[in-house]
């Protein structure tokens, strides 16, 4: 049973931090609930059809489907968080103006909720459907199911606490600074996506370029541990990178920078306001 | 020289093929002895009904095979050394390690 738990927790807590931080980062929008729940239903009917077809996807492509189709759903959550990036440095200083005022009419219809409700949907799809399959591998296996299932059960349950260790931890951070801290984090929640799809690409045999690893910090910080995995999501650590993962990382970073430098109106003109 | 470097991508796509059974949530072989240095290619095939994830944070290879059917793990090039594997769904049965020498 705690085999089970420990895997089920393992595999949600990267969809757990996402949406702990997208939580976090549409604090005192109306409605983001529904949107966010949304995200996560979605997310876990998409994990269902992914699981429901697993070996359809892992044969296609001459059996490179697994990879080209986690790459491709990382890699649209990267264009989707940063169109998010750049809409939030568009509109961010009339955003922040509005949240001192509290309870100001901050109308969801505004904001670009559905960028982030593909980022939810997209992070439960990833991880859920290898959470499907192993507990439908369990239900297949007979004997041994109760306990498992309940164990898997707990695992999700304590991938929920930690989503919520996740977004109250965040909510303790001063209004006035969340909307860059938030930036911050999804900028390099970004990055650490664009590290995991190359390596993807290289694992599909599409990319065969760069991959030397650069170092190898496992013996200290394994990135399969609990510590190493939140680190994996949060900041995109790797312990073993490689050339391109790091390449891939920083023009993510650089790309993140430069749109929300550029998405600010008229630069110029705020001066004489 | 000229020919060589010309020669070189095609004979790096023409990956080194390797065969892995997993039967009774247990690798088959449980010990791989690659070619360092170069792209490997493991046709791994599930025996087994339920589905299991091949995993190895050194190889770095993450990739579920689904019951009943065959999944095609692309590693390399590997420098020369002990590469530890295991089916993250049996983690305490399904254990391999490739050796690249």
């Amino acid at each position: 049973m705690l085999g089970a738990l420990i895997i089920v927790f393992r595999e949600v807590i990267e969809a757990g931090l996402i949406i702990g931080i997208v939580l976090a980062a549409t604090r005192g929008i109306p409605g983001r609930g529904h949107w966010v729940a949304a995200g996560v239903l979605l997310g876990t009917l998409g994990a269902g059809i992914v699981a429901l077809f697993a070996e359809a996807i892992a044969n296609a492509f001459e059996g490179s489907g697994q990879e080209l189709l986690n790459a491709s759903v990382l890699g649209a959550a990267v264009v989707m968080l940063m169109w998010h990036t750049a809409w939030m440095a568009r509109h961010g200083r009339e955003m922040a103006a509005e949240m001192v005022a509290v309870g100001a009419a901050v109308t969801a219809g505004k904001r670009p909720m559905t960028a982030l409700v593909v980022v939810v949907g997209l992070a439960v799809l990833r991880e859920g459907s290898e959470v499907v399959l192993f507990l439908y591998g369990i239900l297949a296996g007979g004997a041994s199911g109760p306990s498992l299932l309940l164990g898997g059960a707990l695992g999700l349950a304590a991938g929920a606490a930690f989503t919520a260790l996740t977004y109250y931890g965040l909510l303790s951070i001063p209004a006035r600074h969340i909307f860059a801290v938030t930036t911050v984090l999804i900028a390099l929640l970004a990055a650490g996506m664009a590290a995991q799809a190359v390596q993807y690409l290289d694992a599909a045999g599409v990319i065969n370029v760069l991959g030397r690893q650069l170092w190898d910090s496992s013996p200290w910080l394994p990135q399969d541990g609990i510590v190493g995995r939140v680190l994996h999501t949060l900041i995109g650590y790797t312990d073993r990178p490689t050339e391109l993962q790091l390449v891939a990382y920083l023009a993510t970073l650089t790309a993140m920078a430069a749109l929300a430098w550029l998405a600010v109106p008229t630069r110029a003109r705020r001066a004489p306001a | 020289m000229l020919v060589a470097a010309l020669g070189m991508p095609s004979a790096q796509a023409l990956a080194q093929e390797f065969n892995l059974v997993i039967r009774n949530h247990k690798f088959e072989p449980q010990e791989l002895r690659v070619p360092a240095g170069k792209r490997v290619s493991i046709y791994v095939s599930n025996e087994d009904p339920t589905p299991e994830e091949f995993e190895s944070a050194t190889l770095k290879v993450e990739k579920v095979i689904p019951g009943k059917s065959k999944g095609l793990v692309r590693i390399g090039p590997l420098a020369p050394g002990r590469y530890e594997f295991i089916g993250e769904f049996n983690a305490d049965t399904a254990k391999g390690v490739v050796i690249a020498e």
